[in-house]
């Protein structure tokens, strides 16, 4: 691969903390190479900053590998940059020209408010998953794990929902910042499986209940979430879970 | 005296005498006593929830934002279970023996039987809690190989097992947040351990988003942290990954065990640059069907389908005819690093060799042109029906691959290094997990117990929900049975308000440096040399060396550190050097252990114990046992010895040629 070196100007949203207004702030970020990754660019603007004296870019990042689901950033009006089923941390500078200006946001979302610059506090999802995203199973009550056949392709279609990586891309490319994609994935996961039989219907309605209780927006089919998620999950997901939402609604007014 | 207190009578009923005679404690009592569990990946989550679900009062912590994203989510091949469903021959026996051969004879004969011994139960909770694994056609569980071993015994969900199986345990975890059985505490360190009267009592921690102290108090403390790779600055583990706890509870008094065997895994994306962060594996199964080469003569500049097939060096294939490709990961680590260093390597760094799938792709092409009768296929035909086979297989990979480098591996053979992994060392801990400290646990990869000098693919998962699900809800019992007298203790207690203010202390003298270099430089200065001179290979000159060097760095650190901003905020910067400072002093322990281990084993390669053809030459003599190092001032340390007795297993001498 040829690489080479180029310069950008960022225009990076800066904010002390969650009482504070926040700002745009310019840098220029010189001589980066197109083999770094978008954090590790920022990584040598950090150390610059430091050198220079001043605060450096607060980010979330941890595993840069595209699976911890950390990492956050709204790149040039879209969550996790211009690549498809990409996260922050995989994206390279290759993606990038020289002179270009890059606008750098955190997810904006009543229910994600802002820690400080590019962090913000996506605790409402585990609030999500505590409604009811689990089987309850306590630890020695399992038989045997081919006790139970599952037919291979509910089995993948459930996988498929399960790689869900929690970043809140979903919620951030959405108009309303809806979690409807988030949660029909857990929903879907566990529905499409017969040990999340016992508990389909209250789960369904506890975690949409969550969802709407932790501000987050409706639905209307746009499809944002999807085009941006890294994991490429569903939209499918939604239309599930509204008919797992439905029966359950039906089956509790019995 | 060390004791490991490891169950007396036969091998295969240690473990179920133990459970049946351990002591219990009542429901009423369970509901008195308080377990903190610092980290929340695969051990940690696995075991807060269980101990919720027993009814322990728990408080979880762990520094990301959510117990989500610990590391333990990155690992991509499985997880090793001796269920034989293939009705390949394997047994709990064969397990255990093949972890034992594989951690070449340095690891302990009634924890690994135990770890088999549990390991079924593990995939059944797993299914249970609804972990997707892969199935076939007839919905039971599928199998897949993994080096090593003979059998079929690794479960694993696409290339995300790892992201699969901690999603289940952090779905029982947060079952248990929402039933009030555990609290959990997100974006908090834990900078220290609070010990009364000889007992782990309590953490003192930092709340990363406010920067405030807090102190916790825990009838026990079980610290399931992960492991130290990072201590090499670049390395496969998640930019977080940190030794921090590990080592407060270290400077506590807990012995630290084998900190010298670390494992560099084979196949990794290499190093693009300075700026490189971190390494990104590549999964051992690529191993399966690429071949790993470099060119034959030095220097050779050429693009590598430029150079033809008799120039080209299989080097793996020629020093290891019986396993070729797939030897273990600590043979085809040091294999690369031979041919590098002899000046082969390929790429702009030369720190690299090749990774090969033009004659797989050949071959499957072939085979598919036959399963679909064409018999006069084109070589156009055979490339592509052979491409579309390698993507079913490994397509995943292979973008990872093109995004990170921009070099498309269906084309273009994939360069490829070793890389830090994982570390078999940690806090030594005895057969009920605890450490040398009364009431301090540890779990998962932060302890050292299972893995010998070497770990086995697929068995970092299985070791982490091991002790997490089966081992700690039992001996943590054996221990808090003589609690129920002791009522919560008041953290206004003088050894929490002692324990604070030096935390508070060091705190404010790292600020107070207000130096000219970087957190960062510091740590890439410690990783060159720990990589240079305590990585593949090592000799007592270089560690002698390394020793000297790192003690210099610590003195400059303390001394020239610059960090920005204030205590009292979320500060990323002030969190990394709480950390680095304790790798730097990590790494002068880890080169004063491979500097005693005057032999080489699994992953620790002294130059100066190899047989003739290079092999590692184990010396069962002299070190057949457990390096356990008490830290007793500053760059002094004492050695304690476990020896490891085998009665069941007879060590000899690994071959694969």
């Amino acid at each position: 691969m040829e690489h080479k070196n180029i310069n950008l100007k960022l225009k990076v949203w800066r904010q002390k903390n969650s009482n504070d207004n926040g700002t745009f702030e310019t840098y220029d970020a010189k001589n980066i190479s197109t083999e770094m990754s978008f954090l590790e660019m920022f990584d040598v603007l950090n150390e610059d900053l430091i050198k220079e004296g001043k605060d450096p870019i607060a980010f979330d990042h941890d595993c840069r590998e595209g699976i911890c689901g950390m990492c956050s950033m709204y790149i040039d009006g879209r969550p996790h940059g211009p690549w498809t089923a990409n996260t922050t941390c995989q994206l390279h500078m290759r993606a990038f020209n020289e002179g270009d200006t890059v606008v750098v946001e955190p997810w904006r979302a009543k229910a994600f408010p802002v820690i400080k610059d590019l962090m913000v506090d996506r605790s409402a999802f585990d609030r999500i998953i505590q409604a009811g995203g689990y089987v309850s199973v306590n630890t020695g009550n399992a038989v045997d794990g081919n006790s139970l056949p599952i037919e291979k392709d509910k089995a993948d279609a459930s996988f498929a929902a399960a790689m869900c990586i929690g970043c809140g891309a979903c919620v951030a490319a959405c108009k309303n910042s809806s979690a409807m994609l988030f949660t029909s994935a857990k929903v879907s996961h566990l529905a499409l499986l017969p040990q999340g039989e016992p508990e389909r219907q209250t789960r369904v309605l506890n975690m949409v209940a969550q969802m709407d209780k932790e501000g987050f927006g409706a639905c209307t089919n746009t499809g944002a979430c999807e085009a941006v998620c890294p994991k490429e999950i569903s939209i499918s997901n939604i239309a599930r879970m509204n008919s797992e939402y439905l029966s359950a609604s039906l089956n509790s007014e019995k | 005296m060390l004791n490991s207190k490891i169950p007396s009578g036969p091998l295969d009923s240690k473990w179920k005498n133990y459970k049946s005679t351990c002591k219990l404690v009542n429901p009423a009592n369970k509901r008195k006593l308080e377990v903190i569990v610092v980290g929340t990946g695969l051990a940690g989550a696995s075991a807060a929830a269980s101990l919720g679900e027993l009814g322990y009062k728990v408080k979880a912590f762990c520094f990301q934002d959510s117990p989500r994203r610990a590391h333990s989510i990155a690992a991509q091949g499985g997880i090793n279970a001796a269920k034989n469903y293939q009705n390949d021959g394997d047994s709990v026996y064969r397990l255990f023996y093949d972890t034992i051969k594989g951690g070449d004879y340095r690891a302990r004969e009634g924890n690994v039987h135990r770890l088999a011994e549990v390991s079924g139960n593990i995939i059944d909770h797993c299914v249970a809690q609804g972990v997707p694994f892969a199935r076939e056609y007839g919905g039971l569980l599928s199998n897949r190989s993994f080096g090593g071993t003979q059998v079929q015994r690794t479960f694993y969900a696409a290339g995300q097992t790892g992201q699969q199986l901690l999603i289940g345990a952090y779905q029982s975890l947060e079952r248990q947040i929402s039933l009030g059985n555990v609290e959990m505490f997100n974006r908090h360190e834990m900078l220290d351990v609070v010990i009364i009267d000889g007992k782990a009592r309590g953490i003192i921690c930092r709340n990363l988003v406010t920067g405030e102290l807090e102190r916790h108090f825990g009838h026990s403390v079980l610290l399931c942290t992960g492991g130290y790779g990072n201590v090499f600055y670049l390395s496969t583990n998640a930019m977080g990954s940190n030794v921090t706890a590990a080592w407060k509870a270290h400077k506590k008094g807990a012995y630290f065990a084998n900190p010298c065997f670390t494992q560099i895994h084979p196949t990794c994306i290499p190093v693009s640059g300075d700026h490189q962060s971190k390494l990104t594996l590549m999964s051992e199964s690529l191993r399966n069907d690429g071949r790993i080469w470099v060119p034959k003569n030095q220097g050779d500049n050429r693009k590598p389908n430029e150079i033809p097939e008799e120039e080209r060096d299989y080097y793996l294939e020629r020093r290891y005819p019986a396993f070729g490709n797939l030897v273990p990961r600590d043979v085809a680590s040091r294999a690369a690093k031979e041919r590098c260093d002899a000046g082969y390597g390929v790429g702009s760094s030369k720190q690299a060799v090749y990774l090969d799938y033009a004659a797989a792709i050949q071959r499957y092409g072939k085979i598919e042109a036959g399963k679909k009768g064409l018999v006069h296929a084109d070589a156009a035909t055979i490339t592509a029906l052979g491409k579309e086979v390698v993507k079913e297989k490994y397509g995943n990979l292979f973008d990872m691959y093109e995004k990170i480098t921009g070099e498309n591996p269906y084309e273009i053979p994939m360069r490829i290094y070793p890389a830090v992994h994982y570390t078999m060392g940690g806090l030594w801990v005895d057969y009920e997990l605890m450490t040398s400290i009364p009431g301090l646990y540890c779990l998962g990869e932060a302890n050292f117990s299972d893995h010998g000098a070497n770990r086995l693919g697929a068995s970092a998962l299985m070791q982490g929900l091991a002790d997490g699900y089966f081992v700690i809800p039992y001996t943590i019992g054996n221990y808090l049975s003589d609690e129920i007298r002791t009522s919560a203790i008041a953290t206004d207690h003088p050894a929490f308000a002692e324990a604070e203010s030096k935390v508070r202390d060091r705190i404010h003298m790292l600020m107070n440096i207000k130096g000219t270099k970087t957190v960062e430089s510091f740590h890439k200065r410690l990783g060159k040399i720990m990589w240079d001179k305590c990585g593949m290979a090592r000799n007592a000159e270089g560690l002698k060396q390394a020793i000297k060097e790192i003690q210099q760095l610590k003195q400059e650190f303390w001394s020239d550190v610059k960090i920005p901003g204030s205590i009292n905020e979320m500060n990323p910067e002030l969190d990394k050097a709480n950390r680095v400072a304790d790798f730097i002093e990590l790494g002068e322990l880890m080169c004063i252990d491979a500097l005693n281990r005057e032999e080489s084993c699994g992953g620790h390669f002294r130059e100066e114990f190899q047989t003739e053809e290079g092999e590692a030459l184990r010396n069962d003599d002299q070190f057949m046992y457990v390096s356990a190092w008490e830290l007793k001032n500053e760059h002094e340390w004492t050695l304690h010895r476990e020896d490891l007795n085998y009665e069941v297993v007879k060590p000899s001498q690994r071959s694969y040629k």
